[in-house]
């Protein structure tokens, strides 16, 4: 990881959430980066999760290209944050998901984030998907908080971790 | 009750929050939304797999003899 990399915060749960938000996020980087390993509670192989900005769900688009281990996929899917692991895959396992987000103190472009995100799990069905995503409200803003959220009515299991990196380009 | 977290980045306080009875009937609606959408996916998946299987019966062919033909 290159040497202009800052770790902002870091959490491992302690007990289920249904989402984690990074708030009053420093506006002295020039990108931040959220690293999470997750596992939930819903009775699935792996769901979606999502991606806020601001406290915002609204203004968002963002399109994928994924792969289940026997097919390929593509679609939209607003605000999609990648593919957490969820309770039917092998146990103790947790996703793998890397979400960019550059220049994210502009105050006048649309926020552009990028996904590389994998679920984990002992067997044939695992996810593998990149996501390309905008954050594009009415009154551009500067980023100062992120949240992420597990699929709907699913939680964050204790042993999930999150980190928030920031990164200089200089 | 279902909680969120809420992580400060200034002072490293971390408070976790019971969802307003506004975001869990969010949250039920998502969830409803997410296995109808999923149950459709799924039922049109199951329709055209009836489909294929029935214009391969009818032609006579397996799968394979099928894929054979189309490479």
């Amino acid at each position: 990881m290159a040497n202009t990399y800052t770790l902002i915060e870091a959490k491992t749960l302690a007990s289920a959430v249904a989402s984690v938000t990074f708030s009053s996020i420093p506006q002295t980087y020039t990108d931040i980066k959220c690293v999470f390993s997750v596992r939930t509670d819903r009775s699935s192989f792996g769901s979606y999760c999502f991606v806020s900005f601001n406290g915002s769900s609204s203004n968002f688009s963002a399109r994928f290209i994924g792969g289940d281990g026997s097919s390929a996929a593509s679609g939209t899917q607003s605000q999609l944050a990648g593919i957490e692991t969820d309770a039917n895959a092998t146990a103790n396992t947790f996703n793998n998901t890397e979400l960019y987000v550059p220049n994210y103190i502009s105050t006048t472009n649309a926020k552009s984030y990028s996904v590389d995100s994998v679920s984990e799990n002992n067997g044939s069905t695992a996810f593998d998907y990149l996501v390309a995503g905008l954050w594009n409200p009415a009154t551009q803003a500067a980023i100062t908080s992120l949240g992420i959220t597990a699929e709907a009515g699913a939680n964050f299991v204790s042993g999930s971790t999150f980190y928030l990196y920031g990164i200089s380009n200089s | 009750m279902p909680t969120k977290l809420i992580i400060n980045c200034e002072t490293g306080e971390q408070t976790e929050v019971e969802l307003t009875a506004e975001e869990i009937a969010q949250r039920e609606k998502d969830a409803k939304a997410y296995e109808a959408e999923k149950k459709a996916k799924d039922d049109a998946l199951a329709v055209q797999a009836k489909l294929k299987a029935d214009v391969l019966k009818r032609l006579g062919l397996t799968e394979d003899e099928a894929k054979a033909l189309l490479s």
